[in-house]
């Protein structure tokens, strides 16, 4: 029961009050509409509750997955939610009062620092809703920063960032010009030959969609920088403890949908927006950002910082609308980093990379021939030799996901099937994986 | 500008991660390659290579517990303190609804999976629209939404979709000037301009000044119900009508639902569009700032316009439905914040009707007996009942120039988190105290009673009061310093 | 600075016969602490009452309108590194701006010091 208040105090309070019922108290409110009858399940209690709902979650029992396309299994050490749901974490709310939330302010300016290290840039934000969400505030930031209107953005960018882009981007003076790329990659030519002086940013995905490598990347960067324009550069986490990160390639915005360190797929969320800039950008950044300064007595504390950029000061003049964001998702993957550090970043990195690499030549072997020759780090997409729609159909009779059939996102890939493989995967799994898809085409 | 911390100050509360860190320390260890060898060098051209490893921490297992648990007790939180802040419903976050929602066979849903393989969740998602929908009487439910105001952000663009489909130019948004920030900011994402009503003295909607705006070329009237000061604006009907006669929708944002729950429907008293907070009215937990969720309620005619996908229900089977023409789009990369509605909806399972009914009153009758508690100590305060939060003004009952910000952190002496403060920005030096339903009578009893000692204080001991707060893990902070010379984050690791 | 030369704008912005801008120093007070400043750029053609600057504190923010139409003719670097100065000297070294006035004449119909300081005392809340 939650509600502590028994009758008696009810009534006590009622006479503190000075009123004779409770009803009293609601005489503003239309009589004729009050207490409707709202037709809710009757209530539970916690042990039928439990009972319902791990019914529920067993309907959708999976052995295993090789779906990636924007949200990764990885393992989440234990140490992660045992730390993070400490109710001294959960159930606090926005640092406004600095000094009773110490904890969360220095677990976000250390989840900054790592994100900034992460990503090779000079200052990073308290986290946005997702990555998709981050790409759609960064084209936004890139429109008023330069006050161009378009944003180009390659089609191997996610196909579902991109329709959030076009979403927050639809009234604001901004638009949006898709990049074709047939090759799995962005070129230069394509690049050289829609930039113009209207460009506010080329936002480039790296790994892309399809989990290649954008191999032109500096050059690509070069360019854009060249015509005015920013560089908008979305990865991914475990990737850059292998590839090359944004600051590398002098991008003046990174992004990423931070999922894979601390997060589990939930169904799509709740996600992590990973978002940093260039120190210049600093006061066009949306969303909350943490400093270090100190108390009247000397000590070292940490606050919210640089406000005035946001909603509850500028209102309609603010770089963004966003207040609640990911908080306790940031924690959780600031666990997940200092657990990993900078060793076991690299070495996670690596995992995924050597068992996707076997994988996508154990299925070569099997007849499911790569589509793209760029390299790639986790993800890949192959050729199959059935609808790819049949195959995962017949491996989900096994309880088993093989992969994301790229016929819904591009229709002149409708035999393409995306594979992701990370660290989880053993050597067995792989290969029996490979026995499935193989005994499924026969 | 300085980025970087450049001096150690003396007196640290507790170390930085970067600061324990010493190189060959691991937290996690990982399993062995079990593959034969792929090289990186072979396959990736040096050139997309990572050149300098990121600087990140070396610590052990035992060092990362200790730290983040040591960190975890600077915070006052709910589950340990009174934490009155208004307007965010600072109540109980059950702790089964964590537990359900890391069921493994919850966490490990990948989004993109076949709907054939996703019918427990999309039920759970179908429910909880369907529930919603009752709750406030509207007739469909977007879960998309991350927060409040990302649904401030879909319930205008969808009123925007829905006017220019009757071709209708409609650019202003009518909004109170109690209005939480978000309201206007959500406004000028939409590519919208945000026109300020200014309230009578007591809070409420000044009729006039509506009527005054009220054209065709307002899109969308924004009110908080109850409103930003705990009151219930007796005139709402009357409101609703003269927006619907002028063509625009009645948007109601939803912070404040815990004063309604089970007792009053907004689709009943003419609310067009409203967002709810999950995070606040219905307990998901609150997470120093997130995740929350923010979800969108429409009535029919708006329901064409609402953020793809849509979780629909055919011949028993569960799906997610893309094909929507005149959708907005979508609002998140995926489905929402389904961590955060699983627990929404077992909120809902533990709740029932009754249950939802009995947080309404409890939380009404909570804070009008902290209102009348207080009332000898406010005594310029608003008569007649409050909601579920009462506001104050800090102007005249503090002596000796005692702020309300003082008061604020000298109740953190007290073992209080403040209430919210300087909010609504039309009442002047405000206290905003919403106890919630939760909260015994003898920790109201302690609040109102710390409250009166921090007057006195003020009369007699101002610099008290001034200086709090004086028990805190750190004191009161320079914040202009802060601001000045940003220091955005910590030295980098020596390697 | 001799004040007697300024006059003033209801917005709480001074202009100098020369065209410099400041804020006065009941507006520093108000707006405590200022944090940060941001300035137009230098050529940009405004027009009285425009909005063309900000002063940020900790907790808000206040933009600041040309008190005539003219020209930014100068920016005071010195205030954006140090806005400390906006405090300090809001008449001297705290200075934000220089117009060159399309109308030198337009600075007459703004207030006196004196009638400023009037103006104050009548709307003080």
């Amino acid at each position: 029961m939650f509600i502590p208040h028994t009758r008696d105090q009810r009534e006590e309070m009622l006479k503190t009050i000075g009123v004779r019922t409770f009803d009293d108290l609601l005489a503003g409110l239309p009589l004729s509409l009050l207490r409707p009858n709202l037709d809710l399940p009757a209530s539970m209690s916690e042990m039928e509750l439990v009972r319902h709902m791990e019914e529920l979650a067993s309907r959708d029992h999976l052995a295993q997955s090789y779906l990636g396309a924007g949200a990764y299994e990885h393992f989440i050490p234990t140490s992660v939610w045992a730390l993070a749901l400490r109710g001294e974490f959960s159930t606090a709310y926005t640092p406004y009062q600095a000094e009773a939330s110490q904890g969360t302010l220095q677990s976000i300016f250390e989840f900054q620092t790592l994100v900034c290290e992460l990503f090779g840039m000079d200052v990073a934000n308290a986290s946005m809703y997702d990555g998709a969400s981050a790409a759609a505030e960064a084209c936004l930031m890139a429109h008023k920063h330069t006050g161009r209107p378009v944003a180009l953005i390659p089609d191997t960018v996610h196909p579902q960032t991109r329709q959030v882009i076009e979403t927050y981007l639809v009234h604001s003076g901004a638009r949006i010009r898709i990049l074709p790329c047939p090759d799995g990659v962005l070129t230069v030519e394509t690049l050289k030959k829609h930039l113009t002086a209207e460009t506010a940013a080329l936002l480039i995905q790296n790994p892309n969609f399809f989990g290649c490598l954008e191999s032109n990347i500096h050059e690509l960067s070069k360019l854009a920088h060249g015509a005015g324009a920013l560089v908008i550069a979305s990865s991914a986490p475990v990737a850059l403890g292998m590839i090359s990160p944004p600051g590398e390639y002098d991008a003046d915005i990174a992004l990423a949908e931070g999922q894979p360190l601390g997060l589990p797929l939930g169904y799509g969320g709740p996600y992590l927006g990973l978002f940093a800039c260039k120190t210049e950008l600093v006061r066009k950044m949306p969303s909350r950002i943490v400093g270090q300064t100190v108390d009247r007595d000397g000590r070292r504390a940490f606050v919210l910082t640089l406000q005035a950029r946001e909603q509850h000061i500028r209102r309609e003049k603010a770089t963004s609308n966003i207040c609640t964001n990911q908080a306790l998702c940031a924690l959780a993957s600031t666990i997940h980093m200092a657990l990993l550090g900078k060793e076991g970043l690299r070495e996670l990195a690596n995992l995924n990379f050597q068992k996707a690499h076997y994988a996508a030549s154990l299925l070569k072997k099997r007849g499911f021939a790569p589509v793209f020759d760029h390299p790639y780090f986790n993800e890949f997409a192959v050729t199959c030799p059935i609808a790819p729609e049949i195959l995962v159909e017949k491996l989900a009779a096994k309880r088993t996901l093989a992969g994301l059939p790229l016929g819904p996102y591009f229709s002149d890939r409708k035999n393409q099937l995306l594979v992701c493989v990370t660290e989880i995967k053993t050597k067995a799994d792989i290969d029996a994986f490979g026995d499935l898809l193989e005994a499924a085409c026969r | 500008m300085p980025l970087t911390s450049t001096s150690s100050p003396e007196k640290i509360v507790e170390s930085l991660l970067f600061e324990k860190s010493i190189p060959g320390r691991r937290g996690v260890p990982l399993p062995a390659v079990d593959v034969p060898h792929t090289s990186p060098e072979a396959h990736i051209p040096e050139a997309l290579r990572r050149k300098t490893p990121a600087r990140w921490p070396e610590l052990s297992e035992p060092q990362v517990v200790r730290h983040f648990t040591r960190l975890s007790q600077l915070n006052y939180s709910i589950d340990t303190h009174f934490y009155p802040l208004g307007s965010c419903t600072m109540k109980h976050n059950p702790k089964v609804n964590d537990r359900i929602a890391l069921l493994p066979d919850f966490a490990g849903l990948h989004p993109l999976r076949p709907h054939g393989l996703s019918q427990g969740i999309l039920e759970i998602l179908f429910e909880l629209e369907r529930w919603l929908c009752r709750i406030c009487g509207m007739d469909a439910f977007t879960l998309q939404p991350s927060a409040g105001a990302q649904g401030e952000l879909t319930g205008i663009l969808v009123a925007r979709a829905y006017h220019e489909s009757r071709g209708q130019k409609r650019p202003l948004v009518l909004i109170p000037d109690s209005a939480h920030g978000t309201n206007p900011a959500s406004v000028a994402v939409a590519g919208l301009t945000a026109v300020t009503l200014k309230s009578t003295p007591d809070g409420k909607v000044d009729l006039e000044e509506l009527k005054s705006h009220l054209s065709d070329k307002a899109a969308l009237v924004m009110m908080t119900v109850p409103s930003t000061l705990g009151i219930f604006e007796p005139r709402i009907q009357e409101i609703a009508s003269l927006v619907h006669q002028a063509g625009a929708l009645l948007y109601m944002d939803g912070a404040n639902m815990n004063a309604l729950v089970g007792l009053l429907r907004p689709g009943d008293i003419g609310v067009d569009i409203l967002h709810l907070n999950l995070h606040k009215t219905f307990s998901t937990p609150h997470g120093g700032g997130g995740p929350g969720a923010g979800p969108v309620g429409v009535k029919k005619p708006l329901e064409q316009f609402l953020p793809v996908p849509r979780v629909a229900l055919e011949n028993g089977v569960y799906r997610r439905q893309f094909d929507r023409a005149k959708t907005i789009g979508r609002v998140h990369g995926f489905q929402g914040n389904v961590g955060v509605l699983i627990r929404a909806y077992c909120y809902l399972r533990l709740q029932g009707q009754e249950g939802l009914r009995d947080i309404g009153e409890s939380a009404i009758l909570a804070a009008n007996y902290v209102k009348a508690k207080l009332a000898k100590f406010f005594p310029k305060m608003a008569p007649g009942p409050c909601m579920h939060e009462v506001v104050v003004s800090g102007k005249g009952p503090f002596g000796n120039g005692v702020r309300t910000l003082d008061v604020a952190k000298r109740l953190l002496d007290y073992g209080f988190y403040a209430p919210t403060i300087y909010f609504p920005q039309i009442v002047p030096e405000a206290l905003m105290i919403e106890p919630t339903e939760n909260e015994t009578k003898e920790t109201l009893d302690a609040f109102v009673e710390a409250m009166g000692k921090i007057i006195e204080e003020s009369r007699l001991q101002p610099d008290l009061v001034k200086n709090a707060p004086h028990t805190t893990p750190v004191r009161r902070l320079d914040e202009v310093r802060a601001a000045r010379e940003p220091v955005l984050r910590a030295k980098p690791v020596e390697s | 600075m001799d004040l007697k030369n300024l006059r003033f704008a209801e917005s709480h912005e001074w202009i100098a016969p020369d065209g410099t801008v400041g804020i006065s120093d009941h507006a520093q007070k108000e707006i405590t602490d200022a944090v940060f400043v941001e300035l137009p750029k230098a050529g940009r053609v405004v027009a009285g009452k425009e909005s063309c600057a900000v002063v940020e504190s900790v907790k808000a923010a206040f933009d600041i309108y040309a008190p005539v139409a003219g020209a930014i003719a100068a920016v005071n670097g010195a205030v954006v590194k140090n806005p400390a100065a906006l405090n300090q000297s809001p008449y001297e070294t705290g200075w934000l701006f220089k117009i060159a006035m399309t109308n030198a004449a337009d600075r007459d119909k703004l207030m006196t010091h004196e009638q400023y300081q009037e103006f104050v005392k009548i709307h003080k809340h």
